[in-house]
């Protein structure tokens, strides 16, 4: 059978799974429902899985993407209810089809981005991050893969912002780019950190509400 | 979820362990709920989670209508930093609820090293540290496991101990408590009450005196509380609980697959080990049963390893038929199966050989001494003959790592035979010369060697441990005489191993030490990351005891240790014969050769099952 993908969320207390965790957790999951995928023909096989874009820890997800293999037929309807049986809480299959689009058609990603200050938001707070991110370049100082600090330009990774504040939180409607390269949003928090130190939130939530393609429609 | 716990897990290493909600984990309705258990492992998750008797007593308790056992562990020093900071009490993963609010705090407790997280965990939780000032019937601190045939050292700590297996025992307790609870009774009248359950010890009923030079005068049970304490046993291993379904981790943890448990008890009787002795007499699982087992546990849990799990695997009677029927089984869905606890004979290589699928792994052997002479007075009834014999089959069969396991310190040891272990370790470099299928790959050979530490009921209960000079020159010996290069040396730090000679056949005076090494820093002291001797060091002194009393002095024979109102069934008289029978090098046939009468019979009425 061809390529499938799968929609599921991760949220409350999944949100700790680490990526490579998550991995293993599917392979079991999908084990536990009687599901055999198809494995990598190597001297070590492993199965084929693959998620699109590998999420933080600590980050929810409304949209996160599994590919897998399997042989034989299958009822792509009816896959989320099975495998939710054999979840470990707050990882839940949403949606399950045939992956036709490939993931490199994956452009964006919209999420929300909660900046939340224990002390309330005070309407001088709210602009100062909105001017922010009017910037024409916005840096901060970033590990790189190779362990060093490098100073990045984000501005150029970001779509679109839209801000509100609701109590003690700002909360930034995202959309950034979602690979090649792409924008982690909880580095949005730290560009207010890096560029507005006084005003540096307590705590920030991050939650990917979408993922989108290249002319702005839902990416599946 | 806690709204202080949300800012705390993003900055510390691996949250997922301190959040719960994994698969097949536990919940209940509070309102369903009038017991609730905090089942306390003191070490961390991926040590807890990997623990057998934990998951079978939290299967069981579970089970019990009306009661709800959560898991706590003890948190990583980063956590604990946070949650010390934050103010948030140590909390149980099912409920997030702190666990001071339990009716039941029970701790199994596997080995002396994680008494110092005992103490911690309770002080997390915010509950008193001794079982004096906890003067109500909640909460009710409880130890069991393997460590607490010798409680002593948690005596002022603890409400009680379950000594032996807990399947039967506990549930008993908690009806117990149930029935208190409701009725309304003091914790003294419930202790007391507890005390005629069989296997229940609690301290508090026992009166301890000394002589002057410290060694026990008397132990004295109170309001006819009973003069010994014997073990539970699970009489039928058919019968008794398998945690079939169990919950999966959904981080990595040390045991990150499926234990199926075979048997309980082991008949070789090696003289130095603990549970040879405490886990008599033998036990079996049937094939049929642990073949139903081993299945559904990986169908349930999705892992694709499975081990088979023994004190002596290659004892198992229905071992080779158990094989065949999981090797079409293991093949057929992609499950490793794998055998530790091999004896070095060539049944078990063959086996080995035949299970074995892709990786090849290396293999462990652990021949204890290096002469036949040790080794008979050890009653390690292997020959060297046997290794190389083994190690021929798995050099030639393309293995190409093998770690072996001796201690220094055994009783009657001398240089001689220190050095033996050098030279058997050149025998295995010449067996790998003469049989590897592939001598390109070369060899890896590693030699571990750990200071023998004499346990409570065991035939060396009497024995001092070497001291540490001692221990060092053996060691320094040893390592001098190792000069192949494919030969790796490691050796157990001394500090620990001293430490856990102290506390294993430790009295209640340790009590002081414990807590004062504990407010010192001692907190998660089965971790080299953490463990410090020098702490102890200052709490001995500053309790005016002498470490070495517990550690290096040799117990005459009339001498009352510690935990004798605690008894295994394996009698005094026999370890005292069997420590006779060390010192002649002469050995003891195992139980299913013939009968040495031990005495842990009686618990079958009369006969083992020699299986």
């Amino acid at each position: 059978m061809a390529k499938l993908r799968l929609l599921f969320r991760k949220e409350g207390r999944a949100v700790y799974i680490s990526h490579l965790d998550l991995l293993r957790t599917f392979q079991r999951v999908f084990l536990r429902e009687g599901l055999v995928l198809r494995h990598s023909q190597g001297f070590h096989p492993h199965p084929l899985l693959s998620f699109a874009l590998p999420l933080s820890v600590g980050q929810s997800s409304d949209c996160e993407i599994l590919d897998f293999e399997v042989d034989g037929a299958l009822d792509c309807a009816a896959l989320p209810d099975a495998l939710n049986r054999f979840m470990p809480e707050g990882i839940v299959a949403v949606d399950c089809w045939e992956a036709v689009r490939p993931v490199r058609e994956l452009d964006a990603l919209r999420c929300r981005v909660e900046l939340i200050y224990d002390g309330g938001v005070t309407p001088e707070t709210l602009q100062a991050v909105r001017d922010l991110f009017a910037r024409e370049e916005i840096v901060i100082r970033k590990r790189t893969k190779r362990k060093a600090m490098a100073d990045v330009d984000i501005r150029p990774l970001i779509r679109g912002l839209d801000f509100a504040a609701e109590g003690d939180t700002i909360c930034i409607d995202a959309t950034v780019a979602a690979q090649n390269p792409g924008l982690n949003p909880a580095l949005l928090a730290t560009a207010v950190e890096t560029c507005l130190p006084e005003r540096g939130p307590d705590f920030v939530r991050v939650r990917r509400l979408s993922l989108l393609d290249s002319r702005g429609g839902v990416f599946r | 979820m806690d709204k202080r716990l949300e800012r705390i897990l993003p900055r510390v290493q691996k949250p997922a362990r301190y959040v719960g909600g994994e698969y097949n984990e536990i919940k209940k309705d509070k309102r369903d709920v009038e017991l609730r258990v905090a089942f306390c492992f003191p070490d961390t998750y991926e040590i807890g989670m990997s623990n057998l008797g934990f998951r079978i007593l939290y299967g069981i308790m579970n089970d019990m209508p009306g009661v709800w056992c959560e898991r706590v562990f003890a948190p990583w020093g980063d956590m604990e930093a946070e949650l010390r900071q934050a103010g948030i009490p140590l909390y149980a993963l099912e409920s997030g609820d702190p666990i001071g609010e339990f009716d039941v705090v029970a701790f199994s407790v596997g080995y002396e090293m994680a008494y110092p997280a005992i103490l911690n965990m309770l002080d997390l939780g915010g509950i008193p540290l001794h079982a004096a000032e906890r003067t109500e019937l909640s909460p009710l601190v409880i130890a069991g496991g393997t460590a607490m045939y010798n409680a002593e050292p948690l005596a002022d700590f603890i409400d009680l101990a379950l000594i032996g297996e807990g399947e039967d025992e506990v549930p008993e307790l908690l009806e117990l408590y149930r029935r208190a609870k409701r009725e309304g009774w003091s914790k003294s009248r419930f202790l007391r009450a507890a005390a005629d359950i069989q296997g229940v010890y609690v301290p508090s009923l026992y009166d301890v005196t000394y002589h002057d030079d410290g060694t026990v005068r008397a132990i004295t049970p109170l309001d006819g509380a009973p003069a010994k304490v014997y073990k539970r046993v699970v009489h039928d291993m058919d019968k008794s609980y398998f945690p079939a379904r169990t919950i999966v981790p959904s981080t990595e943890v040390v045991h990150d697959r499926v234990t199926l448990e075979l048997f309980r008890g082991c008949i070789r009787g090696c003289r130095f080990c603990q549970a040879g002795y405490v886990y008599r007499p033998v036990r079996c699982r049937s094939r049929e049963q642990a073949f139903r087992y081993g299945v559904e546990a990986c169908r349930d849990s999705g892992y694709q390893e499975m081990t088979l799990s023994s004190l002596s695997t290659s004892d198992y009677p229905g071992l080779v038929g158990l094989c065949d029927d999981l090797e079409q089984f293991c093949r057929e869905s992609h499950v490793n199966l794998s055998l530790p606890s091999l004896r070095a004979d060539n049944f078990s290589m063959d086996l080995m050989q035949r299970l074995q699928r892709g990786r090849k792994a290396g293999l462990t052997f652990a021949p204890e001494a290096g002469t036949q002479r040790l080794r008979d007075a050890i009653n390690k009834n292997v020959t060297e003959e046997d290794l190389h014999q083994s190690l021929r089959t798995a050099f030639s069969g393309g293995w190409n790592a093998v770690k072996l396991y001796f201690m220094l310190g055994l009783p009657t040891e001398t240089d001689e035979d220190v050095l033996a272990i050098a030279e058997m370790t050149n025998h295995v470099l010449h067996t790998w010369r003469e049989s590897a299928a592939n001598k390109n790959r070369g060899v890896r050979i590693t030699v571990s060697t750990s200071w023998f530490v004499p346990k409570p009921f065991t035939a060396f209960q009497w024995e001092g441990q070497i001291t540490r000079e001692e221990y060092e020159r053996r060691v320094k010996l040893l390592r001098n005489a190792i000069t192949a290069k494919a030969v790796t040396y490691n050796w157990h730090d001394g500090d620990t191993s001293f430490l856990e000679a102290v506390l294993a056949r430790g009295d209640r005076r340790l009590g002081k030490v414990l807590e004062l090494a504990f407010r010192k820093g001692a907190h998660l002291d089965a971790w080299s990351e953490y463990f410090a001797l020098s702490r102890w060091e200052e709490a001995f002194a500053a309790c005016g005891l002498d470490p070495a009393f517990y550690a290096n002095r040799v117990r005459p024979r009339e001498e009352i240790l510690p935990w004798s109102m605690i008894s295994c069934y394996v009698s005094d008289a026999y370890l005292w014969r069997q420590r006779e029978l060390a010192y002649q090098s002469v050995p003891t046939p195992d139980c299913r050769t013939q009968c040495s009468g031990c005495g842990a019979n009686v618990v079958e009425g009369g006969e083992c099952s020699r299986g």
